[in-house]
């Protein structure tokens, strides 16, 4: 064994590395000594925001992440639920924001790689992807470029790789200007008993590298994505990382293979900070110590350094510690599949990271420092200020139906068919709802259950109120899974927002959480993965703060599911959370205050009733469990008039229509389009049976309108629609807008 | 009936396929990897969907050169039935059992959605005995590179032998379901004796209800019966 390699590292090598002056102090304290320049770039990325969450780590502690259904809450790769008959569903949402500023394609085209590895790294097959992407404003130039090249992207590497989208949610805004954000989210499907971990174990055991070869791509990815933009951010290109999705195909079925061998003892896939993450979590979780041979390593490129290999962030790559008698298959599965394999090291005792290359010990960094004694900073915030309740005049409207109109036929609230058609939403055979309704829908495969997700944020409710606008993130993503007759199970959560080193900051992302902790606790639905992306600013203008929520439910075998194109002529159609009572609505920070009164000041925004929430969610349930509806849609963005109007575009019968019933002649503006939460439109024709259940329940409910075949929604004699017309405005708009 | 399905490097219709088969027929189809020099003896081999070798060169050439390709034409020069889907219409085209050539989709975007087809029966095959002309079908396509394309000479051909199994609908208002620019509206192409089929929709994905429609499963079914 040779001795410590030298090449001591300074202060300003650590500050460019992304290191502030007291962590590198802190760091020569820990380690007694100057470390040299190889440990100093692995303490950077691994004490970077993007690895060690240490602006968030305090506060996400808090998140609710127990429960009944919860196998394995935050810390995995990803958070594995109990879905029944011997069955877990394994899911995580993960963000890919710099990188898809910087590079739209490769940036989002990882993003959904990296997120797919997380899920088979545990050994589920992914069965189905959701994303929630938000970009600037449409008169901005760069948002077509953007948003072409992030759709293409995540559409390149999921349909190669063969998983379908179902859902997801794209916005536009002024403040992703300079900061898109790309948030993808995976579900997979395993047997409960044979969840792959990531703890190291056995000590002398070899430590198995697979997959795609070590190049010079994504350096440093880390700490970028840890770092504000500025002007000079395309200078960054070099730190995205470049995704194949054939190898990410052939390396998610030979992952798969070998399990079924009974070789592996952990796994972990190389995400951000690359080989130095994936090494040091293996040995962290295990308590144990990790020896590297970097001459062993496949590389792409020729004379890389040891700071280049242990940070690359190059795709497709796996960690493994694998049985030593089982080599031999794991070889020849690996060989079968056309991949990489080699062993580049061995699980010591040491509890240290030890890296060797050309047989000098370039590091020697006990584990620890890296993971458990990596800083958790407790920011300075403030506490949000609270925003005041816009007052209208309430004035009626005139037209009712020409507001629709004009929210449909713009960015708003068009028609994201033209992002759907890129992606493959039936591939793998199991799609009942794909993108485009409350939730999307796959049956777990082989069975009759199914497994329903969505993923939801209303950031203009969060900026006015970062703690009801999370909790109504959480409500939101909710109410789209019982729209589908789904038992919600269990969330991730995916928070976005700015630095967090200003005190406003810190309080948006703490008053978040906490709003995100009282919903999930009350709804019992548990966190149970997440991810967070900060300094998403650029010259100090930082995003909406943006916490999306991921929830996936369940359909169990046998009983009744809904849709939101099951409306029928003759069908009635309810409000339920809503009764004869309710003419005013709530108008402050609605789609409405912002598109047609104008708007653009904060106010408060909805309020949240988890109670009504669950009472009227669980009534939901009953309705289409006793099948008095298969038709059922939450109320949200745009209010009452659009989400009838989005059934009625939603339906399959040619030349549908409805009629508002007559008692609602009021016609004021707030009634028609605020934002009101907990409430759902029913479609139905069992009128008795479902306000019978309505009045047993207490729910509050109300018959608003009829379903006819007159191609029309009709308020008033003089104010109504044409739905033919309008459904050829929806879907057009974003068509139109692109080309 | 027996049913052989040939797993490339990428093909990632290979599990829905078989177990659209196995829904029809009630029994599990032999699935063989592209490396093998042999392929059972069968009534039907199926090249699935996917991305073989990352659509790498183009779309279908490396996989045509695949070893298994050799015993793939050696059923079909014995007058065996074969059937491409989408990225197996690729391989076939490039394994030149088919003729043509398939580019990228005229909108230079991957396209998925269902689309309204129509069948084009003017010669006996095995894959058509159970419709009429003119039927029209719905299934659902997914690809990239589905814009049909053949010189005009083979393309006269082609349409004098009345090799064009299914057409994207033209409807009578006007309406087109050709979601690619393929040339003639070309869905799906016949080899001369009709045992060959090469198809961009995916038959597999509509073999249930609650996934779509079932004229998949029909397709399907009349196809395998016919081969039995």
């Amino acid at each position: 064994m040779s001795n410590l390699r030298e090449d001591l590292s300074t202060f300003e090598i650590a500050e460019d590395l992304g290191l502030k002056k007291d962590e590198y102090e802190q760091i020569c304290s820990l380690m007694g000594r100057i470390p040299n320049i190889h440990e100093i770039s692995i303490f950077s990325a691994m004490w970077s925001e993007h690895c060690s969450y240490k602006s968030s780590k305090k506060w996400l502690k808090t998140l609710p992440t127990k429960g009944e259904v919860v196998i394995h809450g935050p810390g995995e790769n990803a958070g594995a639920i109990d879905i029944g008959d011997g069955k877990a569903a394994i899911f995580k949402i993960e963000s890919h924001n710099h990188p898809s500023f910087i590079e739209p394609y490769q940036g989002a085209a990882t993003g959904v790689g990296g997120i797919l590895r997380d899920i088979f790294t545990m050994g589920a097959r992914p069965v189905a992807l959701l994303n929630a992407l938000r970009f600037g404003s449409i008169e901005n130039n760069k948002t077509k470029y953007l948003l072409e090249g992030v759709v293409s992207g995540i559409g390149g590497y999921s349909n190669c790789i063969g998983i379908p989208t179902i859902g997801g949610e794209t916005n536009f805004d002024k403040s992703y200007d300079g900061n898109i954000l790309v948030n993808a989210m995976a579900i997979g499907i395993t047997e409960k008993d044979k969840i792959f971990l990531s703890a190291a174990r056995g000590v002398g055991y070899p430590l198995i590298y697979v997959g795609a070869k070590t190049g010079r791509d994504g350096i440093h990815g880390a700490s970028m994505s840890s770092t504000e933009f500025d002007d000079k951010t395309e200078e960054k290109r070099p730190t995205v990382q470049v995704g194949d999705p054939f190898t990410g195909k052939l390396l998610m079925e030979a992952c798969l293979e070998l399990m079924t061998t009974d070789s592996v003892v952990a796994i972990q896939d190389m995400g951000a900070a690359g080989l130095t993450s994936s090494a040091v979590e293996m040995g962290s979780k295990g308590k144990l110590g990790v020896k590297l041979d970097l001459d062993l390593v496949p590389l792409r490129e020729e004379n890389m350094s040891t700071a280049e290999i242990m940070l690359s962030e190059s795709q497709e790559r796996m960690l493994m510690i694998i049985k030593p008698d089982k080599m031999d298959k794991a070889n020849s599965i690996f060989k079968k599949w056309n991949l990489d394999i080699a062993k580049i090291g061995e699980i010591t005792n040491s509890q240290n990271l030890e890296i060797y290359k050309n047989n000098i010990l370039d590091a020697q960094i006990p584990i620890t420092y890296l993971v458990d004694q990596a800083p958790e900073y407790d920011r300075d915030w403030t506490t949000p200020e609270k925003a005041p309740k816009l007052q209208i005049k309430n004035a009626p409207i005139k037209s009712v139906s020409k507001v629709i109109e004009k929210l449909f036929n713009s960015h708003n609230l068009c028609s994201r068919n033209w992002i759907w058609e890129q992606y493959d939403t039936s591939v793998m055979g199991d799609t009942v709802i794909p993108p485009g309704q409350n939730s999307g829908v796959i049956r777990v495969h082989g069975t009759n259950k199914k497994l329903c997700a969505s993923v939801d944020c209303t950031p203009r409710y969060v900026s006015a109120d970062p703690f009801l606008g999370s909790m109504q993130a959480v409500c939101e993503a909710y109410r789209n899974i019982i729209s589908v007759g789904g038992k919600p199970l269990a969330i991730t959560n995916n928070l976005n927002f700015g630095n967090p080193e200003k005190k406003e900051i810190m309080g948006q992302i703490i008053h978040s959480i906490k709003g995100i902790s009282e919903a999930s606790l009350k709804l019992n639905i548990p966190v149970i993965s997440g991810n967070v992306s900060l300094y998403n600013e650029t010259n100090g203008k930082a995003i909406l703060p943006t916490p999306v929520i991921g929830a996936v439910g369940a359909i169990d075998e046998n009983k009744h599911s809904a849709s939101l194109s099951n409306a029928f002529d003759g069908n009635s159609i309810f409000v339920i959370g809503q009764d004869n009572s309710h003419t005013d609505g709530w108008v402050g920070q609605s789609i409405y205050a912002q598109e047609i009164l104008n708007i653009d000041k904060d106010y408060a925004p909805p309020p949240v009733n988890i109670e009504a929430e669950l009472v009227n969610g669980n009534f939901i349930l009953k309705a289409i469990a006793q099948k008095l509806t298969n038709c059922v849609h939450d109320i949200s963005d745009g209010g009452l008039a659009i989400a009838i109007s989005e059934i009625l575009l939603s339906s399959k019968t040619k030349g549908i229509g409805a009629v508002i019933n007559k008692n609602y002649n009021h016609n004021s503006e707030s009634f028609w389009f605020g934002e009101d939460q907990g409430r759902y439109l029913v479609c139905t024709s069992k009128n008795k049976e479902i306000e019978e259940l309505a009045e047993s329940k207490k729910i509050k409910i109300t018959n608003i309108a009829t379903i006819n075949l007159s191609d029309r929604l009709t308020f008033s004699n003089e104010d109504y629609i044409c739905i033919s017309e309008l459904d050829v405005k929806h879907k057009n708009w974003f068509k139109n807008f692109m080309s | 009936m027996r049913v052989t399905i040939i797993t490339f490097p990428g093909s990632n219709c290979d599990r829905d396929v078989s177990v659209a088969i196995k829904k029809i027929t009630g029994k599990n189809p032999s699935n063989i990897w592209h490396q093998e020099n042999e392929v059972p003896n069968c009534d039907l081999i199926i090249l699935p969907g996917g991305f073989s070798y990352g659509d790498y060169l183009r779309c279908g050439a490396v996989a045509a050169h695949s070893p298994v390709m050799k015993e793939v034409k050696n059923h079909a020069a014995r007058g065996g039935a074969v059937l491409g889907i989408c990225n197996g219409f690729q391989i076939l085209l490039e394994a030149k059992l088919l003729e043509g050539a398939l580019i990228r989709n005229s909108g230079l975007k991957f396209v998925c959605k269902q689309v309204a087809l129509k069948i084009n029966k003017q010669i006996h095959s095995p894959f058509l005995h159970h419709f009429k002309q003119n039927d029209i079908i719905h299934l659902p396509i997914a690809h990239n590179e589905g814009n049909y394309f053949a010189d005009s000479e083979t393309l006269k051909q082609i349409e004098d032998k009345g090799l064009v199994a299914l057409r994207y609908h033209i409807s009578s208002d006007g309406n087109s379901f050709n979601p690619n620019g393929s040339i003639n509206n070309i869905a799906a192409i016949l080899s001369d004796n009709g045992k060959v089929l090469g198809m961009m929709p995916h038959p597999e994905r509509y073999v249930d209800n609650e996934l779509g429609g079932l004229d998949g499963f029909e397709f399907l079914k009349s196809t395998l019966e016919q081969l039995s």
